[in-house]
């Protein structure tokens, strides 16, 4: 079953065609990969699925619903989080407080005016911020100052948030740019794990092709706003348009 | 008890201790020495103290938490002090009714205001907030006279309706028959010391305000406003709200003033619309930004380093410089005092812009930020005396 299905999306900015009639299904429980040259659209995409942008025309159903038209947050209460190509984190809280804003929002919904109850007595949120960030393996840093980290740590952090929302879709943008290799391997690894563990779909843009092959089951090639191919991992790789405008590139 | 840690619990029973003994700690010079015009501890200036005190400590939850820097506060000041004049008027002399209806009041006409000026953010909302103070100041001078009486500012009258007072009410303010202005008087050696009952009221209910403030900072909702401050898309893909938590913590603060505006007039049962004026609404962000925004007791100590410097600096004029400087032969005497004359008496102004440049420019953080960088010292000097490790517990 699709559980997310864009139709037709067109986007222009000025003179530039962005996203040229992008047709994607996303299969549940998949990992599903979005791979292009730089400047293919890519995360513009990303910003049509969570309403950050609205398309010229088109339609992104998800679980039978439509996004168009939603705000933001009420599109992640759907289910769908997005991490970004740039991490946005809370600079200016801790590292468990970044942690625990995702669970309140889980918890209260978009809106709750909890003013009076201290944040000490929160156990269970207090609790699920803990272990999302030991599966991190940042429980070392909890009460560093977000904005103090180092970018991959930040990106981690971002990926922790969430993760710890339980979304049904996540949306990951170059989820492992700046980060040292062991770092990307974990990367890699929490994901896989998280996906075993439970029902989860996952649409990843990457350029690094190991995290790629690793851990996606369907590959779509977008270039200049239009998908070229979409295809099994092993298909892709021997696939001639695909060298040609974008795996030819990146090994050259 | 009061469901705290431990270290928020120590600064509200200093507050409380404080506000208890101002009228001994602010009277430190006998009454008759050369010092004595720098005592703050009569009940006029205390009252002030406290009530700008809780205007700042309400403003900081909007500024301090969220970054949203209104200029319109005093609006909601002067609203409330309106309101609580009507009450006088249309019930009786006591406060109670009055204090109640001026928060309720001022937290409607903050909904509205916050409801329009939040849909901008950054510089934008500030003009916003500004602009629309500046039309409801303008306005009850204009349109609104019936409600505001103008110039002449809204007072009591013996001919208003006055429903609720009987044969022998009191005909000034008071709390269930205990007057505003009655106070005690004790005289030790040369010193004297006034206890009012205005001024103790408005302690407790500063006191109060100021625990309300601890809770709501410690609170969920207050790291959802301190989030708002710090990346509102995050919020927003988040799956949270952003607008109704500003709006929330703009009608809190809407309220604090309101409360102010309400204590104010009780304490002396007159509003004017000048309460409302920007330069009124500049005041209590610089008490906010002086004393270190975010910070739970900085607004405070904003609010009085102001009311102190208001009080006292100007009342410092010429003949007063005369007789500081006497001893000075007199040429240099007169060069000396032609300096300092345009820093003292009405150029308080001109002191105070250069302190708050000083502070804003070398402590970020206020006074606060100030007074913790002291404690640390002294607290390293002592480590290294008694060749102890230092202690390593972040001051906040
Ligand atoms: N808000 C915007 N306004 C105008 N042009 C935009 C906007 N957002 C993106 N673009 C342009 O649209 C094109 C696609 O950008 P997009 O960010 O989607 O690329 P991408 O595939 O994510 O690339 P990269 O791999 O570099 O992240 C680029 O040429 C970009 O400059
Ligand atoms: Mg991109």
């Amino acid at each position: 079953m699709n559980i997310l299905e864009v139709k037709n999306i067109n986007k222009r900015f000025g003179g530039l065609q962005a996203l040229d009639n992008v047709n994607l299904n996303v299969v549940e429980n998949t990992v599903h990969a979005i791979i292009g040259p730089n400047g293919a659209g890519k995360s513009t995409l990303l910003n049509v699925l969570v309403g950050k942008l609205i398309p010229d025309t088109g339609s992104v159903m998800f679980d039978g619903q439509s996004v168009l038209g939603r705000a933001p947050y009420e599109i992640n209460q759907m289910g769908i989080s997005r991490v970004f190509q740039t991490p946005e984190i809370f600079g200016d809280l801790s590292v468990l407080e970044n942690m625990m804003i995702p669970c309140f929002a889980k918890r209260d919904g978009s809106f709750e005016l909890n003013a009076m109850p201290p944040i000490s007595g929160q156990k269970d949120i207090i609790e699920r911020a803990e272990h999302m960030l030991e599966d991190m393996n940042m429980a070392d840093k909890r009460h560093m100052h977000a904005a103090a980290m180092s970018r991959g740590d930040k990106r981690r952090l971002e990926i922790g948030m969430c993760l710890s929302q339980e979304p049904r879709l996540l949306l990951l943008d170059e989820p492992t740019a700046g980060m040292a290799r062991a770092d990307t391997n974990n990367t890699i690894d929490l994901l896989k794990q998280i996906k075993e563990e439970r029902d989860i779909t996952i649409a990843i843009i990457e350029h690094d092709m190991h995290v790629v092959f690793s851990l996606a089951e369907r590959i779509t090639v977008l270039a200049q706003g239009t998908p070229l191919v979409e295809d099994t991992p092993e298909n892709i790789k021997g696939h001639p348009k695909v060298r040609e405008a974008y795996l030819g590139e990146t090994a050259v | 008890m009061f469901n705290m840690e431990k270290r928020d619990k120590k600064l509200l029973i200093i507050i409380a201790v404080l506000a208890l003994l101002a009228p001994f700690a602010l009277n430190p010079f006998p009454t008759d020495s050369a010092m004595a015009q720098f005592n703050a501890g009569y009940p006029d200036l205390m009252q002030r103290f406290v009530i700008f005190g809780i205007f700042a400590i309400g403003f900081n939850i909007l500024f301090g938490l969220t970054g949203y820097l209104s200029f319109g506060h005093a609006a909601f000041l002067g609203v409330g002090s309106y309101s609580a004049v009507w009450m006088f008027k249309l019930l009786s002399m006591n406060v109670v009714p009055a204090i109640f209806l001026s928060v309720i009041v001022a937290g409607l006409f903050s909904l509205v205001v916050g409801y329009i000026s939040l849909r901008r953010s950054g510089i934008y909302f500030s003009i916003l907030t500004l602009a629309l103070a500046e039309m409801s100041f303008r306005l009850a001078y204009s349109v609104l006279t019936p409600i505001t009486n103008g110039e002449t500012g809204l007072q009591v009258y013996t001919n208003d309706p006055q429903i609720l007072m009987g044969p022998d009410s009191p005909t000034v303010t008071h709390l269930f028959g205990l007057e505003m202005r009655s106070s005690y008087t004790l005289d030790i050696a040369g010193w004297s010391f006034d206890f009012a009952v205005g001024y103790y009221l408005s302690a407790i209910i500063m006191v109060a305000a100021f625990y309300l403030s601890i809770r709501i900072f410690r609170s969920p909702f207050g790291l959802m406003l301190r989030a708002v401050k710090s990346n509102q898309q995050r919020m927003n893909y988040t799956g949270l709200n952003t607008r109704p938590y500003a709006l929330a913590a703009f009608v809190i603060s809407g309220m604090y003033a309101g409360l102010a505006g309400g204590l104010l007039a009780s304490m002396d049962p007159l509003a004017g619309a000048e309460r409302m004026q920007w330069t009124a609404s500049g005041e209590v962000v610089l008490m906010t930004i002086l004393g270190g925004a975010g910070t739970l007791i900085g607004p405070i100590v904003g609010a009085g380093f102001i009311k102190y410097f208001e009080n006292i600096f100007s009342k410092i004029n010429n003949s007063v410089l005369h007789e500081w400087f006497g001893f000075l032969p007199d040429g240099l005497e007169n060069g000396v005092i032609w300096v300092l004359e345009h820093f003292v008496g009405s150029g308080w102004h001109l002191t105070l812009g250069l302190l708050f440049m000083l502070i804003v420019t070398f402590l970020p953080g206020g006074l606060v930020e100030g007074g913790q960088r002291i404690a640390k010292r002294l607290r390293r000097k002592g480590a290294d005396d008694d060749d102890a490790p230092g202690n390593k517990t972040p001051a906040e």
